[in-house]
């Protein structure tokens, strides 16, 4: 490995490094704005020059790359000096309001400008002064304080996909605006408030509420989608302030979805704090005993093969398995996760996981999608892929039409019947994949919910094994699950692996044929209430909860800790960050109450002993935060009968998929833009 | 009302003249198809000699779609070169060259007969939409300073005489003839070049 000399101490680099790279091998800070590693590089602040021998003037030390035998010096007076210039210009026009500046206390700028600056200004001119731009409902702009690094535009342009935002004029009427001031079209657009080392935008929801060293910080992971993108939820007594990014580079890199980020507005409104009881046609609030005392009553009176149960979008692995075995004690088989019936083989971890995990993405060379929207679906993966084209500009195909997926894919067909040429050799596509290396082929909700799901997934498994893509280094074969809960249920064994009865839950539901049903969190199936006694336990008055007869308020996902275990069947851990509204008593103690009433019995003890019994449960556990083991696939092929049918995707309401975004003002607004922007485009 | 601000009043829609196509076709061609994003500078300017000397919002949008590129890229360039007009500007489009040698020359004085005869203010239509002005940087003609660009002609040597006769005939619509108004020829000495013959390196 080539060697460079930074302040005197030899150090090895590796080729292709930067000179602030391998500084930052030798443990020297640089002080830097524009530099990004996750960012092309612009070399515009000039922040990070360092003296370099036998070159007369300081370099840029994120824009030169590092050779062998290089001698950098960083603590030079020459150093200094230039720093202490270029923060004296980057000042110039900056103006002085860190008192009203959202961004005080966690501003690069600040931060620099105290161990690189001056103490004092010599500008006597007038600052100039830049209007403020609209960049939509997310982003609050102070143009002037912007120092023009460009990490925004870079972002939109690279990572989001949406060449949005741009810089408009030239030197000192340098300007940086959305096209028209528009409102950003991308599920990642708020990543550019973390981004930006300035207040120029800063988070418009936040505005003014906190000052970061007055919150708490609780590190968790997002249940809005079922990536489980980690997150830091940021809290001030109870309200959860914020939501921003934690680094994981194999989940979400540094960037989290809008929806993650903002639906936590949501957690303060249409909470259920106390028991409601339906009385004629009102909820009347009520309270715990006699909500228990009702239910109890009512589950006693009815025939267990008449009750059921179904876990919503964000429920914990702990949650899902305290409920499971609340129903085992009732001795009622009716238990449902999912929200649609889709088809799903459980009888292997392998047929329901994201297998060629998210990072695998980088390393394809090929992804065929087969009924799914990944940007609205997960948005991180498709973050990931976008990552991946631009890397190495890999084919994607598509079958069915997903939308603008802020990357280049081809449609090879939107029907059954082309799946089934692929499949059969008599596509060109199906060669293509063929010669592929690492190809990955990721089937969504929609395509497994048609009447030939079966057939789709078991199909494309057995052409991937066959192919030999199904072996111990790659495995090709993906299913984009939807929700962060159904993973976890799944690995608890919700649904019994004999798919024959899988549809079974669905039909009772329809010919409300339950006496008594369960909802714990669900707020997102679709079915016509007749006579049954709904209990709906869960966070938000939502649409569970408007046709309940009974509600148990429960925690949201900040308020009590649970695992789950995201699409790629990495378990991970929620934390908790806040505490429940009024008298919301968390899952599993509520699950302990009925027990009691009816059996006078408590199904658990403690928390930690639901969670020690439910890894157990799960297969292929490995540990925390790591991607499940696997040893033998099993590779058994079912068939299913093939029916011609167009494969279409079903379109999300991407920010109101759930209980706490439709909840959410900031996300409402979103998507009130959305709307507009779909009905009018950008032609104005 | 400046002409790097886009102008609240915008045409509907624009699209290249059939001439304009062939030409820009030709643009095309000169670069490889890859980089079919270099030609939007002469794109551009194309499209503002089209338009009456400037470019409106619907002519950046159908040449970003022309050439694949997004909006913004296209806004972006257009904001960023000073003789691309995003605005309205005269038939008869005058730039008054202020740098340091003109200015000694006397630039202020012409500047002040725009001002008298055409319009108040920088960038502002005279009557009909005749003329208008703008102060510009150097055009480097500095051996003929004082000097102004009127559309794409050079007017140089001027004084305060022979520039009110310019302004007056571009009101009138019978522009005279561009050139030095001294009887130079070009940037060549006063009286004929005598000064230079014989002289073998000069």
């Amino acid at each position: 490995m080539p060697k460079i000399i930074i302040n005197g101490k030899e150090i090895e680099f590796q080729k292709g490094m930067t000179v602030l790279q391998a500084c930052e091998l030798a443990d020297v800070e640089i002080p830097r704005f524009c530099y990004h590693e996750k960012l092309s590089i612009a070399g515009n602040c000039r922040m990070c020059l360092v003296e370099m021998e036998k070159s007369a003037k300081p370099i840029a030390s994120c824009a030169m790359p590092a050779t062998e035998g290089m001698n950098i010096k960083t603590n030079t007076e020459l150093v200094e000096k230039a720093r202490k210039g270029v923060m004296e210009f980057l000042l110039a026009n900056h103006p002085l309001d860190c008192p009203v500046c959202d961004q005080g206390g966690e501003c690069d700028l600040q931060d620099q400008s105290l161990y690189y600056g001056v103490d004092k200004s010599r500008f006597s001119e007038n600052k100039r002064d830049v209007k403020d731009k609209y960049m939509g409902p997310l982003i609050k702009t102070q143009m002037t304080r912007c120092i023009h690094c460009t990490r925004c535009v870079r972002f939109a342009t690279e990572i989001a996909g949406v060449p949005e935002i741009g810089a408009i004029g030239r030197g000192e009427n340098m300007e940086i605006t959305t096209y028209l001031e528009n409102s950003m079209q991308s599920e990642l657009s708020a990543n550019v408030i973390d981004l930006c080392p300035v207040g120029a935008l800063t988070s418009k929801p936040y505005a003014f509420e906190a000052r970061p060293w007055e919150l708490k910080k609780t590190e968790s992971v997002d249940v809005m989608d079922a990536v489980g993108s980690n997150i830091r939820v940021d809290t001030y007594g109870w309200e959860v302030k914020r939501v921003l990014p934690r680094i994981n580079e194999n989940i979400n890199e540094e960037w989290i979805s809008d929806k993650t980020r903002y639906s936590c507005d949501g957690l303060l409104k249409q909470r259920l704090d106390v028991p409601y009881i339906k009385k004629g046609d009102n909820l009347i609030k009520s309270n715990w005993d006699e909500a228990l005392n009702l239910i109890s009553a009512k589950i006693k009176n009815i025939d267990s093969n008449e009750i059921a149960g179904h876990i919503g979008d964000m429920s914990s692995i702990e949650t899902i398995y305290s409920f499971k075995k609340l129903f085992e004690y009732l001795n009622s088989p009716n238990l449902e996760i999912r929200e649609k019936d889709f088809f799903i083989n459980t009888s292997d971890k392998m047929n329901y996981l994201f297998n060629s995990s998210i990072t695998g993405i980088e390393k394809s060379d090929l992804i065929l999608l087969v009924g799914c929207n990944p940007r609205h679906e997960a948005t991180m993966v498709n973050a990931r892929i976008r990552k991946a084209f631009v890397k190495s500009k890999l084919p994607i195909f598509s079958i069915g039409n997903p939308g603008d997926l802020t990357y280049d894919y081809k449609i090879v067909g939107e029907n059954t019947e082309d799946l089934k040429k692929i499949l059969e050799g008599k596509s060109e596509i199906s060669n293509i994949i063929k010669k592929a290396k690492k190809p990955i082929v990721i089937i969504g909700e929609s395509a497994l919910e048609l009447k030939s799901g079966g057939y789709i997934f078991e199909e494309i498994k057995n052409f991937l094994a066959i192919n030999g893509f199904i072996n111990e280094n790659w495995n090709a074969l993906n299913i984009l699950i939807q929700n962060a809960s159904t993973v976890g249920g799944l690995d608890l064994k919700i649904l019994k692996s004999n798919f024959q009865n899988d549809s079974l839950f669905f039909e009772k539901l329809k010919n409300n044929k339950f006496k008594l049903l369960y909802l714990l969190g669900s707020d997102n199936i679709n079915f016509k209430k007749e006579n049954e006694f709904i209990i709906y336990q869960g966070s938000h008055g939502d649409r569970g909860a408007e046709i309940a007869d009974v509600i148990l308020p429960s925690p949201a996902y900040t308020e009590q800790n649970g695992l789950f275990s995201n699409l790629e069947g990495r378990v991970q851990e929620c934390r908790k960050a806040s505490y429940p509204t009024g008298e919301a008593k968390e899952d599993w103690k509520i699950f302990n109450l009925i027990s009691e009433k009816i059996f006078a019995k408590k199904l658990f003890h403690d928390f930690q002993s639901i969670r020690n019994e439910a890894i157990k449960e799960i297969p292929n556990y490995s540990q925390i935060n790591s991607l499940p083991n696997f040893n033998k696939k099993d590779n058994k092929k079912i068939t299913f009968n093939f029916i011609p049918e167009k494969i279409v995707i079903n379109k999300i309401d991407y920010y109101y998929s759930n209980s706490i975004s439709r909840s959410s003002k900031t996300m409402s607004e979103c998507r009130l833009k959305n709307k507009i922007f779909l009905k009018d485009g950008t032609n104005n | 009302m400046s002409i790097k601000k886009i102008h609240t009043e915008q045409p509907n829609d624009f699209i290249f003249s059939n001439e304009n196509l062939k030409i820009a076709e030709k643009i095309l061609q000169k670069y490889p198809k890859k980089n079919k994003k270099s030609a939007l500078m002469p794109f551009l300017y194309l499209a503002q000699k089209q338009n009456q000397n400037w470019i409106p919002l619907a002519a950046m949008k159908y040449i970003a779609k022309y050439l694949s590129i997004p909006y913004i890229s296209v806004y972006e360039v257009a904001t960023f070169y000073s003789m691309y007009n995003l605005a309205p500007v005269g038939k008869y489009f005058i730039q008054v060259c202020t740098t340091s040698p003109c200015l000694l020359r006397g630039a202020d004085k012409i500047l002040k007969i725009c001002k008298e005869k055409i319009s108040q203010n920088e960038n502002q239509l005279s009557e009909k939409s005749q003329c208008s002005w703008t102060e510009v940087e150097c055009l480097g003609a500095c051996v003929n300073a004082p000097m102004m660009q009127i559309n794409n002609d050079y007017y140089e040597d001027l004084n305060e005489a022979n520039a009110v006769k310019i302004i007056e005939s571009l009101i009138q619509d019978k522009p005279l003839k561009p050139g030095s108004y001294r009887g130079r020829k070009n940037t060549s000495p006063e009286k004929n070049n005598q000064f230079s013959q014989g002289e073998k390196n000069a």
